[in-house]
């Protein structure tokens, strides 16, 4: 079981996303993001950052890395593709996710821990976050304010592909379009986030509560669970 | 082959928040400018392009600013030749 984490020219959250799909159990490899494969991973993290130095629009060149074919190709596949912050970015840029990153609302680099509720418990992501828990976990992002038009809002409740909201008491840190923080796409396979699970992975940095979400994505991965239903 | 150049003026669509400008905004009482409103930020990217004719060049920044320079779905956009 071997989760490869992208490298790209300016992330910094890779060590970090590497050192958690480790202690959850998985092989990790950093993969460079001018090679084009993915050595066989079964799993793929893009993790936080700030690819290509954000120029443009954060994960707007990120998006025609060499690594980005064989990343398409792995989720097209049905691999798990997880986006952390950046990474998150960096997949909506490229179309894999739907909704755009807009600066935050509060004019504010928001670097805090935030609360998490998982409005949907039966993905890959979140298989093993027992029911009813929220999840402590840091943000740190200028641009995590989520959002779509509004009748595209409706059609992503309606079809269960939001699955993070912010939640109590910290509340929504970025004014983020009806609290989301994180979605699914139309096949579950595919998920992105703001806040960095990475980032709560062990007591000592504060909370753990990021390893349920890396334990989720990995035994997933072993156990290769039926497709997530998604209304289409 | 001809470099055509070009500039391409993205701003933020109507409706949709521009944290940047209020910012700018924000700042603007302690300048007394007082009677400036709605300060909406954009960016401007400036490029040139080899090509055939003039209309092929045009064609080629049309494509690129709608795919790439902005993001339709927050950002407009305008092309000037230069």
């Amino acid at each position: 079981m071997k989760v490869a984490v992208v490298v790209f020219p300016g992330s910094n959250c890779d060590r970090d996303a590497l050192h958690a799909v480790e202690l959850a159990g998985a092989d990790g490899e950093l993969v460079w993001h001018e090679t084009t494969d993915l050595h066989g991973a079964d799993a793929v993290i893009l993790p936080g950052g700030f690819a290509h130095g954000d120029y443009l629009r954060a994960g707007a060149i990120a998006r025609f890395s060499p690594i980005m074919a064989a990343v398409r190709a792995h989720a097209q596949r049905g691999g798990l593709l997880l986006g952390i912050c950046n990474g998150f970015q960096v997949l909506t840029e490229a179309g894999l996710l739907p909704g755009v990153l807009r600066r935050n609302a509060t004019l504010r680099f928001e670097h805090r821990w935030v609360r998490l509720a998982v409005a949907r418990p039966d993905t890959p992501f979140t298989s093993r976050i027992p029911a009813g828990v929220t999840l402590r976990m840091p943000i740190a992002h200028g641009e995590g304010n989520y959002w779509l038009p509004d009748d595209q809002l409706d059609e992503l409740e309606a079809a269960g592909r939001v699955v993070f909201r912010y939640a109590g008491p910290e509340g929504n840190p970025n004014g983020s379009a009806r609290d989301i923080a994180g979605v699914i796409d139309a096949t579950g396979r595919v998920c992105g986030l703001m806040p960095h699970p990475e980032r709560a992975s062990e007591a000592l940095l504060g909370s753990d509560d990021g390893m349920l979400l890396m334990r989720s994505l990995v035994e997933s991965v072993a156990t290769a669970p039926a497709r997530v239903e998604v209304a289409a | 082959m001809a470099g055509y150049r070009f500039s391409v003026s993205i701003m933020p669509r109507e409706g949709i928040l521009d944290p940047a400008g209020k910012a700018v905004e924000a700042a603007l009482p302690e300048l007394h400018a007082d009677n400036v409103h709605e300060v909406r930020v954009g960016r401007r990217v400036e490029l040139t392009v080899e090509s055939e004719s003039a209309d092929s060049a045009r064609a080629t920044v049309d494509s690129l600013a709608a795919d790439f320079l902005a993001n339709p779905l927050i950002e407009r956009w305008e092309i000037s030749a230069l």
